[in-house]
């Protein structure tokens, strides 16, 4: 196995997509190379083709697409022309499939152990004992927690990040060529996301197993490939090894791409407090979640509240709307305590506090216009009606960067980003005080992500509404905060302004957070390993 | 790149043709497969029948026109039944009577499970629980001998016959209700309705409901049909529909000896039956599997 030559050569591919019974060409004629024991990144916006072309690596197209054109040189054999039969032979043993959600990929009622055995009986590369044998090394060299036991686990008894860790293992349980990996850290926090990248990274290395590592995270793919696809609308965009592609990117929408991230804010302190949340505890039945946590919002600033999932991020929002009565501690609102049930809240203080969510998709019923999406609080709050009411809307929708046309559009009409802005706008007509904005961007790509914000800053500067703003992304908190307020675990860790939080001495665990933020340099991933390394061994 | 101003739209929307709703269903009729067609080309000529009875039919509903049991010929088209009446029309008033009532039945019963059935998602707690257990106690006893049971109680009549079914018939729209309404109360939009202190009545049919009607839709189709044997079973056992009124069920009942002598007479009415039930369950199957979103 020689490093110089190619396995899979991809040469004028075409494929087609089905919607509303036409089709439309999706896949815009790519070619790719692909050496064995290389990683190559595809990076794009979604609806870019990045899934459609890792799938197409292995000869498939999903139900509602069909391959037109090209070729799929896989090894000297052509996917594109190769029956189902022949295909099956060559998925799970030469070439194998890592998907974004592990959860879903998991059989949930198979212990992991059997469900890595499964490619290898199948292709009857193995027998049972040498695949438990294979199943513990590979557990090893992924790093979970105790691999000659975990395989007995069932897949809702271990976390998100081991579960992806086991997918790996999975997909290399036949020692394939190839492994396709569609945003395999998506998903996860950034502080599991780096021990799965680590994991993964050194384990094909160690394999010398080729990869497709696809992602909409530019500083993941800088630490991952060692070239970088990107594309856009199913067309490639530029190629180039992933240094000079960092370093001297040639095409403007590229360069758009790398300006992303880079957006601050300067902190404002604020004058007087608008929300104060003093010394608030809550639980979900008998599990308390939230411990005596304290935090205050002033007049017309961003309050950024920070840490993984489970934190209790989420849960404080709960608490401060009145959807999660608190079991101690009051929550203040422009001086006066705010009842702690929804239902014994005023219409007006339900005006005040409004909130936007993490997925767009959820957050607006698919079965109402936009029209109707965010004239109804206009009607509901401040009574208007008739051409006033119409005249609202069309404003609203100015103010959130979206044209009339847009009123008779349903939610399914709308990219996500549209969709967010329309979230926005509904929370705009109540003309609230507060807006608590739980993970806003974070479902969304990242040149989206960031108009987002900056409509948020606009607004911000325009309307003077604060922000309660959920996130566990350190970049979005630079582009939007005043303050922080890092959580674990239910309790505040650390709260101050942003540039007291985010500069030493940090607390340790926002130290950890901090440091698990992909950067977009080659070698940071290896940089940050080798300095925490020391103090994990010992 | 610098800041947006606010006259400058960062998004603008392409105008898109939208077909019409009319439009839409015409395309999607096109394309329908040959049972659906069958299926709706049946049920309609069902309803214009029942609708234009009086027109249609030669003799009216009730009258003794010729002497019992009296063969097929010009005059009487199906022949007569035990009484003389003449068949063809009472097949046609048939119509009228059995499709009128179950539908009137299948209506109630979705009011009734619908509305509890979403009280319960939308109000959780206890109120779910005790709806849930009652449901449970009623849906318990099998159905037919319940009504059997009720009917003898309260006494056969149309009125008593609708309610009683529509009752019972409720506890199986109320458990669908429930648990498509389960998934959507979960969802964003709904907390954010409730967070604007919108009223239960709103979050109900307004959150709600638009989008659990494919689903609910269908099954009304699936229950209409089962109301509709129902009723025909108990008409056939002599506690649904009262004579004089025609009634396909009842029908079968009273000319059921004529098959001893090789009549086929009787099966015409068991046949409306079975033939309304297909064709029902052939639009139903095409419906869900558009409203699904499958493709082949």
């Amino acid at each position: 196995m020689s490093a110089g030559d190619a396995l899979l050569r991809i040469r004028g591919l075409r494929i087609e997509g089905q919607s509303e019974d036409t089709w439309h060409e999706i896949i815009k004629g790519i070619d790719l190379d692909l050496k064995r024991g290389e990683v190559l990144g595809l990076i794009g916006e979604s609806g870019a083709g990045k899934s459609t072309i890792g799938l197409a690596a292995m000869g498939y197209a999903r139900p509602g697409c069909r391959i037109t054109a090209g070729t799929i040189e896989f090894d000297g054999v052509d996917l594109a022309r190769l029956d189902e039969a022949a295909k099956r032979k060559i998925w799970g043993a030469r070439i194998s499939y890592v998907a974004q959600s592990a959860a879903a990929a998991f059989n949930p009622a198979h212990q992991l152990a059997d469900q890595f055995a499964e490619a290898p009986l199948w292709h009857g590369r193995m027998g049972a004992d040498e695949c438990r044998r294979a199943a513990v090394d590979l557990y090893r060299r992924l790093q979970l927690p105790t691999p000659e036991t975990i395989g007995d686990r069932y897949p809702h008894q271990v976390s998100g990040g081991q579960l992806q860790r086991a997918m790996t293992a999975m997909a290399m349980s036949c020692r394939p060529d190839l492994i396709v990996f569609d945003e395999p850290t998506t998903a996860l926090d950034v502080t599991t996301q780096i021990e799965v990248l680590a994991a993964i990274k050194d384990t094909i290395k160690q394999y010398g197993t080729a990869a497709l590592y696809i992602t909409h995270d530019l500083a993941v793919v800088a630490q991952m490939a060692d070239r970088i696809m990107v594309l856009r609308y199913g067309e490639l965009v530029e190629e180039a090894p992933t240094a000079q592609m960092l370093s001297n990117p040639q095409k403007a929408y590229t360069k758009s791409l790398w300006a992303v991230r880079s957006l601050r804010k300067d902190e404002e302190r604020g004058e007087q407090p608008l929300l104060s949340v003093k010394g608030v505890s809550a639980s979900y039945g008998a599990v308390q979640v939230l411990h005596d946590v304290s935090v205050e919002v002033p007049r017309g600033r961003t309050v950024a509240v920070v840490g993984e999932s489970g934190s209790g991020k989420s849960t404080l929002a709960r608490a401060i709307t009145g959807l999660l009565p608190p079991t101690q501690g009051t929550v203040v609102f422009d001086g006066k305590p705010l009842p702690p049930a929804l239902k014994s809240r005023s219409k007006d203080l339900l005006r005040r506090v409004q909130m936007i969510y993490q997925m767009p998709d959820t957050a607006l019923n698919p079965r109402r216009r936009v029209r109707d999406i965010i004239g109804r609080p206009v009607k509901h709050f401040l009574g208007l009606g008739g051409a006033a009411l119409d005249r609202r809307i069309a404003e609203l929708l100015a103010m959130t960067e979206l044209d009339e046309q847009f009123m008779e559009r349903l939610p399914s009409e709308l990219s996500g980003g549209q969709k967010q802005r329309v979230c926005i706008a509904r929370a705009l007509a109540a003309e609230p005080e507060l807006i608590i904005c739980d993970e806003v961007t974070s479902a969304l790509d990242q040149i989206v992500a960031e108009e987002i914000l900056k409509l948020l800053l606009r607004l911000q500067k325009e309307l003077k509404v604060s922000y309660l703003y959920i996130t566990h992304d350190l970049a979005t908190v630079k582009a939007i905060a005043d303050e922080i307020v890092v959580m674990y675990r239910g309790r505040v860790v650390q709260s101050g302004m942003k540039s007291r939080v985010l500069s030493p001495p940090h607390h340790e665990y926002t130290d950890l957070l901090l440091s698990s933020v992909p950067e977009m340099k080659v070698g940071w991933l290896d940089d940050v390993l080798a300095r925490r390394r020391p103090g994990a061994n010992a | 790149m610098t800041a947006t101003p606010t006259s400058q739209l960062a998004e603008r929307a392409p105008t898109i043709v939208r077909a019409s709703a009319g439009q839409r269903a015409w395309r999607a009729l096109m394309k329908a497969p040959p049972t659906a067609w069958f299926g709706l080309v049946v049920v309609t000529a069902y309803i214009l029948i029942a609708v234009l009875a009086p027109a249609i039919a030669p003799y009216p509903e009730t009258e003794l026109v010729g002497n019992a049991y009296e063969e097929w010929s010009e005059v009487f088209p199906l022949g007569t039944d035990q009484l003389g009446r003449d068949m063809l029309s009472r097949l046609i008033y048939g119509a009228r009577n059995t499709i009128g009532i179950a539908f009137v039945t299948t209506a109630l019963s979705f009011v009734l499970g619908g509305l509890l059935g979403l009280l319960a998602v939308v109000l959780g707690g206890w109120i779910d629980q005790v709806l849930g257990r009652a449901i449970d106690v009623l849906m318990a006893i099998p159905q037919l001998i319940f009504a059997l049971v009720l009917l003898s109680i309260l006494g056969a009549s149309v009125v008593n016959l609708i309610l009683i079914i529509a009752v019972l018939d409720s506890t199986r729209v109320f458990r669908l209700t429930r648990a498509v309404a389960m998934n959507v109360v979960v969802l964003d939009f709904v907390e954010a309705a409730r967070l604007q202190g919108e009223k239960l009545g709103w979050i109900m049919t307004r959150e709600i409901l638009p989008n659990i009607l494919p689903p609910l839709v269908a099954e009304f189709g699936l229950r209409f049909c089962f109301v509709f044997l129902t009723i025909s079973a108990l008409s056939f056992l002599g506690l649904g529909i009262q004579p004089p009124t025609a009634d396909w069920g009842s029908m079968v009942r009273e000319n059921a000896t004529l098959i001893n002598y090789g009549d086929i007479t009787p099966l015409l009415a068991a046949g409306a039956i079975a033939l309304l039930t297909v064709s029902i369950n052939f639009i139903v199957d095409w419906f869900l599997h558009k409203t699904s979103g499958l493709k082949e």
